[in-house]
């Protein structure tokens, strides 16, 4: 069972998307996972071919446990070795250091590969489905049920296996019922306890700019009004492009903070909180995100938005963020300070942008401006860094032609 | 197709977006920020799903000056 982020130390698994035998490619998703928060897609490490699932579907499992083996398909069937600890799916963060680690136990069998989580390339899915999770969407398809018949009780309404349990007629069910999926009450323990950790344990700063946005809405406006709505750019991703570029150039608010310190990421993810509609929030990850072009950044903007708040994302984005941006929207506040999810160092917040007067050259001009503010853990840098990369990300801003 | 047809195709496309918005009391000139909670995001999707779904692709200039279904209904007869 893969890392799932902090606050969430054991998943249900609630299904397996391959069985003994299958040949699976690195990238697959191979297995659903429903946590306190969402259901997640789980992906494989390795190619290879699955020997053995060590767990059933409809079982709670704790972050570490395997879940299965893939190896060369030559053991399928096999017992579960007793020292099965070296073969489990990986915490993401693992895996991106040690990618070709083998199970050191099992020397004789070198092709024995390590199922675990990647970061992957958001999938694009169809538009204007109803949410629902993985799980619940194959077994509706299975029992010929119309997902939009029924109504979903996960998080923003989604259609989680016990509503399809509870609109099944009397037939009795192929398996023991799913128990308690998530609800309203497991997502808000969930926040509770990683903001608590954060404010028990990070010495927050906070620091505050105001960007002129002249410059981003002109460019933007000039570049959207020829392009359909679906190539169209938001102000978002302006800013989530910059707010990626600084935390390249100041690796200090790009990383994760553990027991024996702060290691730098040596790759922008940049987590970005997702308000769902109905309550809770939920902070998925864009990978490498300073290396993707604007229309790129948007594509996965908008997919991991839709994925957030209709089912399917995967393990790889909830966990492997190292930094965050949490955005009220249009309707929210001139200036948001965020609260870092550990264990990372930088929350990154982006206010409403508006309209305002502001001091250009000798005189005051009504301009779009937005207050961009950092909270950042004391523990790792100090103030005189934190200004810096706030001003890197009013001076892009200044460039969006750049971006 | 009528006002009615258009009304329940974008309306349907809208409930794709924010399936939590009860369509049997929609009021369509309630502000869709405001009373529906749509965001930037939110009305992207929207513009997106009229123009695969209706063929019209409303520039960005005029789709910031809609507030309310009511007000891109009026558009899309016009362009229909």
């Amino acid at each position: 069972m893969p890392s799932m982020g902090a606050d969430m130390d054991s998943g249900k698994l609630v299904e397996w998307k391959v069985k003994p035998g299958d040949r699976v490619k690195k990238g697959q998703v191979v297995a659903a996972v429903e946590t306190s928060k969402a259901v997640l897609d789980v992906e494989v490490f390795e190619d290879g071919v699955v020997e053995e699932l060590y767990v059933e579907e409809d079982t709670d499992v704790d972050v570490g446990e395997p879940l299965a083996r893939i190896g060369d398909g030559s053991r399928v069937g096999k017992q579960k070795p007793q020292a099965a600890g070296k073969e489990q799916t990986q915490p993401a963060s693992e895996t991106k250091t040690e990618p070709e680690a083998e199970p050191k136990a099992t020397p004789k069998k070198p092709s024995a590969k390590e199922p675990a989580v990647v970061p992957a390339a958001a999938k694009p899915e169809s538009e204007g489905r109803v949410p629902a999770s993985p799980a619940a969407r194959r077994k509706a398809r299975k029992a010929g049920m119309a997902l939009a018949d029924l109504r979903g009780s996960g998080p923003a309404g989604a259609i989680v296996l016990r509503d399809l349990q509870s609109a099944q007629p009397s037939k009795p069910a192929t398996r023991p019922g799913p128990g308690p999926g998530f609800d309203r009450g497991q997502m808000r323990a969930a926040i509770a306890a990683a903001m608590s950790r954060a404010k028990r344990e990070i010495p927050h700063y906070y620091l505050a700019n105001t960007v002129d946005l002249h410059a981003a809405e002109q460019w933007l406006t000039g570049y959207n009004e020829h392009q359909p709505p679906e190539n169209r750019l938001l102000l978002s991703a302006l800013f989530m492009k910059a707010t990626a570029l600084a935390l390249a150039r100041y690796s200090e608010l790009n990383g994760h903070y553990a027991g024996d310190g702060f290691t730098a990421a040596t790759q922008v993810n940049l987590g970005m909180a997702v308000h769902l509609r109905g309550g809770g929030l939920v902070a998925p990850a864009i990978m490498d995100a300073d290396t993707l072009t604007l229309p790129e950044l948007m594509h996965q903007l908008r997919n991991l938005v839709r994925r957030a708040r209709g089912g399917g994302l995967r393990v790889s984005e909830m966990a492997g963020g190292t930094a965050t941006v949490t955005a009220l929207g249009d309707r929210g506040v001139d200036t948001v300070y965020g609260v870092i999810y550990p264990p990372q160092v930088a929350m990154i917040g982006i206010g409403r942008a508006h309209r305002r007067p502001l001091a250009v050259d000798d005189g005051v001009a009504v301009r779009l401006s937005v207050d961009i503010t950092l909270a950042a853990d004391h523990r790792v840098c100090d103030g005189h860094l934190g200004a810096l990369f706030l001003n890197e990300i009013e001076q892009r801003l200044q460039q969006p032609e750049a971006l | 197709m009528n006002r009615d047809e258009l009304r329940n195709a974008v309306l349907e496309e809208l409930s794709g977006i924010a399936p939590d918005i009860d369509l049997a009391s929609f009021d369509d000139n309630a502000n869709l920020q405001d009373e529906y909670d749509l965001d930037s995001m939110d009305a992207l999707n929207l513009a997106e799903a009229v123009h695969k779904r209706l063929g019209v692709n409303i520039p960005d200039q005029d789709y910031a000056r809609m507030h309310c279904i009511a007000e891109l209904l009026d558009y899309l007869e016009k362009k229909l």
